[in-house]
C-alpha cells in the first residue's frame, strides 16, 4: 500500500509539473494512471473478492461432520438388514421392514415408547411451569445482592454430569439415606424413591425439573427486563395491585416467549433423558422407566440385536425430525420466531 | 404504593423463604457430600452425618489418591479435556469465521450452513455410530473421545454470531491492507473476540469432562477410561467385573467416604470453573437466541 501511495504522489507532481510546462494536454496525462489504478483496482478486488480461503478453513469442520455424522445416517440400512459385525454393512443381508414390524408387535418395544411419552411430556410441561414461576417470583425480589446470589446457585446443578447426579441423588434417596431417614423420623413412612415405578417416574421428572429450571428461567428473566415500568405504573395510578399487575403486566410479556419454548420442546418428546435414566434406573423399574434410548443401548449395544437396534433408534430420530419441524413451523406462526 | 401494603409484605417474607429453601435445594446436596467424605467411615456408614462432617479426617481422600485406578482416569479424564477442547476449538474457531461471513460475499454459505445444522436435527443414532468406530479401528483410542464430538453445531453457531458481532470496519481495512482471510482472523477477529473464545471453550471443557457414556459406549480396556466413565462403573453401576482390583481395594472403594470422596473430586474442575462460566453463559444464551 505504502508503495501505491508514493506512485500516486509521484503521478500527481508529474501530471502537475506537465500542466505548469503547458506541454501535453490534460487528456493524454490522466489517461495513463487511470490505466493503471484500474487494473490494480481489479487485481485488489479479485483479491478480496477471493473466498477459497473460507472453504478451506470449513474443510475441517466438513470433513469431521461428514465422517461422524453422515456416514452414521447412511448405517441406518442397517435397520433394514440382518445385521452381522462379521458380514459388513454390505455383506449383510436385506430383510425389508421386518424389524420394524418386529418392534410394533413386541410387547417390551411398544411398553418403552409409551414409557418414553410419558415421562417426556411430564419434563417439558413441568419443566415449563416451574421456570415461568420461578421467574415471576424471582422478579418481585427488590433486594439485587439476593437476587444475584439466588441466580447463581440454582444453575448449578445444570453444569454437574448425571452421573455425578446420579451417584448423590442414589446415595440421599436410598432406603437408608438422607432423605428417608429424615422422613421416619418426622414419622412418615420411607419411600421406595428409586425402586417403585411410579415412585421412579416421579422422582425422574423432578430431579429433571430440579436440575434445569435454573437454567431455564434466564429467557424468561431476559423477556421481563423488556417489559417497560411506565406499564405498571399506569396500572399502579389505574388502582392496580401486584397481583392484578402480576396478572395483566408481567404474565403477558412471557406468554410469547413461553409458546416459544413449549413449541420447541415438542421436538424433544421421544427423549427421555437417557443420560439421567442410565444413570438412576435398575431391573426393579423397568417396567415403568425404561425409555427409547436405554432400550436400544441394552439391545443393541450389549445383547448384540444391531439391526433390531438400529431400527427402534430409526423410528426415534424419524419421529423427532417430523415433530421438530413442525414445532418450528408453530413457533414460527404463533410467536413469529424463527431460529434459521 | 403496592410494596408498602400488608398483604404484599406477607407475599415478601413468603417469597424469601420459599427461593431460599429452593435455593438450597441446588446446594445442599453437594455439601452433604462434602461432609461425608470428611467423615470417619463408622458415623458414614450408619447414615448419622447431615451436613457438617462427624469425626473430620482426610482419610476417604488418601485412599482415592492412592489408588492407582482412580489416578490413571483422572489423568485420562483431564488428557481427554484439554486435547478435545483444543481440536474442538481450533475447528470450530475457523469454519465458525467462515460462516460470519455474508451469503451476498460468500455465496456457499446457506449450504454450508444447512449441511451442518441438518446433523442437529437428524443423526444416525448409537447403534450406527459405534459401529462406524469399531470400522475405523478407534475403538480404545483417545481419538474416539474426541472426533466424534469435536463440533458442537450449537457452539459453533454461537462463535458465528460472535464473530458477526465485531464490526464490518476492521474486516474491510484489513482485507484492503492486504491481508488475508486466515490472517484477517488470527490477528483480528481472534484478539477482539477472546471472551467469547473463553466462553465457548469453558463450555467444551465442562462437556468433554462431563462426558461419560462415549468412554463406555467405545472403550472396552478401563485402565483407558476417563474419570466420568470410571465413576460411573464404579459408583454408578457398582460394575467390578470389568476392573481389575483386589479385595483389599475394593473394600476401600465400596465405603462411603470414599465414594463421596472419588464424587467430590469429579466435581470439583466444575465449581472451579464455575464463577468464570456462570458470568458468560447468560449472555452467550440471550446471544444465541438471537436469530441470524
Amino acid at each position: 500500500m505504502k508503495i501505491h501511495a508514493d506512485r500516486m504522489i509521484v503521478r500527481e507532481r508529474q501530471i502537475i509539473s506537465q500542466i505548469l510546462e503547458g506541454g501535453n494536454t490534460v487528456d493524454n496525462v490522466v489517461r495513463k494512471p487511470l490505466k493503471n489504478s484500474n487494473k490494480m483496482r481489479k487485481r485488489e478486488r479479485e483479491k478480496l473478492s477471493r473466498t477459497w480461503p473460507l472453504h478451506m478453513m470449513l474443510l475441517p469442520a466438513a470433513i469431521i461432520t461428514f465422517i461422524f455424522a453422515y456416514m452414521p445416517m447412511g448405517g441406518l440400512v442397517m435397520a433394514f438388514q440382518d445385521f452381522k459385525p462379521y458380514d459388513g454393512i454390505l455383506g449383510s443381508k436385506f430383510v425389508g421392514w421386518k424389524h420394524f414390524e418386529f418392534m410394533f408387535q413386541y410387547p417390551d418395544s411398544k411398553e418403552v415408547i409409551w414409557n418414553t411419552v410419558i415421562i417426556s411430556s411430564l419434563k417439558i410441561v413441568f419443566g415449563l411451569i416451574v421456570p415461568f414461576v420461578f421467574a415471576i417470583l424471582l422478579n418481585e425480589v427488590r433486594k439485587i445482592a439476593f437476587k444475584r446470589t439466588i441466580q447463581t446457585l440454582v444453575y448449578l446443578p445444570h453444569f454437574i454430569s448425571w452421573v455425578i447426579l446420579g451417584a448423590i441423588l442414589t446415595d440421599m434417596l436410598s432406603s437408608k439415606g438422607i432423605i428417608n431417614s429424615t422422613l421416619i423420623s418426622l414419622g412418615i413412612d420411607a419411600v421406595p424413591w428409586l425402586s417403585n415405578g411410579n415412585w421412579f417416574r416421579f422422582t425422574v421428572v423432578v430431579s429433571d425439573i430440579w436440575q434445569n429450571f435454573g437454567f431455564n428461567t434466564i429467557v424468561f428473566l431476559a423477556s421481563l427486563a423488556g417489559v417497560n415500568p411506565a406499564l405498571y405504573e399506569a396500572a399502579e395510578v389505574d388502582g392496580a395491585n401486584r397481583w392484578k399487575q402480576t396478572l395483566h403486566i408481567t404474565v403477558p410479556a412471557m406468554i410469547p416467549i413461553a409458546v416459544v419454548v413449549g413449541t420447541l420442546s415438542l421436538g424433544n418428546i421421544l427423549n427421555g433423558g437417557f443420560d439421567q435414566i442410565f444413570n438412576l434406573y435398575n431391573t426393579l423399574v423397568y417396567d415403568k422407566g425404561d425409555i427409547i434410548d436405554t432400550f436400544v443401548y441394552r439391545t443393541a449395544i450389549l445383547n448384540g440385536q444391531y439391526s433390531f437396534g438400529t431400527a427402534v433408534g430409526l423410528f426415534k430420530s424419524a419421529i423427532g425430525l417430523v415433530l421438530i419441524v413442525i414445532s418450528y413451523r408453530m413457533a414460527y406462526k404463533f410467536a413469529g420466531y424463527r431460529i434459521f | 404504593m403496592y410494596y408498602k401494603t400488608a398483604s404484599y409484605r406477607a407475599f415478601t417474607v413468603f417469597n424469601y423463604v420459599l427461593l431460599t429453601v429452593i435455593c438450597l435445594s441446588c446446594v445442599l446436596p453437594l455439601i452433604h457430600i462434602l461432609a461425608v467424605s470428611f467423615s470417619a467411615s463408622a458415623p458414614a456408614n450408619s447414615n448419622l452425618v447431615g451436613l457438617w462432617p462427624i469425626g473430620f479426617n482426610f482419610d476417604a481422600y488418601a485412599k482415592t489418591l492412592n489408588n492407582p485406578n482412580f489416578h490413571n482416569a483422572l489423568l485420562v479424564g483431564l488428557q481427554r479435556t484439554v486435547l478435545g477442547t483444543v481440536i474442538g476449538m481450533s475447528i470450530m474457531t475457523l469454519a465458525g469465521y467462515a460462516l460470519s461471513k455474508d451469503t451476498g460475499y460468500f455465496k456457499s454459505r446457506s449450504i454450508y450452513m444447512w449441511y451442518f445444522l441438518f446433523t442437529m436435527l437428524f443423526s444416525g443414532g448409537i447403534v450406527p455410530s459405534y459401529m462406524l468406530i469399531r470400522e475405523l479401528n478407534l475403538m480404545n483410542t483417545m481419538w474416539a473421545l474426541v472426533l466424534p464430538v469435536a463440533i458442537n453445531v450449537f457452539n459453533m453457531v454461537l462463535l458465528m454470531n460472535f464473530f458477526r458481532a465485531v464490526p464490518k470496519e476492521l474486516e474491510e481495512a484489513s482485507l484492503i491492507d492486504g491481508a488475508g482471510h486466515f490472517r484477517t482472523l488470527f490477528s483480528i477477529y481472534l484478539p477482539v473476540s477472546m471472551p467469547a473464545i473463553a466462553t465457548i471453550s469453558l463450555f467444551t471443557m465442562v462437556m468433554h469432562w462431563n462426558s461419560w457414556f462415549d468412554g463406555l459406549l467405545y472403550i472396552s480396556d478401563y485402565r483407558k477410561y476417563p474419570l466420568s466413565t470410571f465413576l460411573q462403573t464404579v459408583i454408578v453401576q457398582q460394575d467390578f467385573n470389568k476392573i481389575n482390583i483386589d479385595v483389599n481395594e475394593l473394600k476401600n472403594i465400596s465405603q462411603r467416604t470414599v465414594k463421596s470422596a472419588q464424587i467430590f473430586i469429579g466435581t470439583l474442575p466444575i465449581l472451579l470453573v464455575y464463577p468464570f462460566l456462570q458470568r458468560y453463559f447468560v449472555k452467550g444464551i440471550i446471544l444465541g437466541a438471537v436469530k441470524e
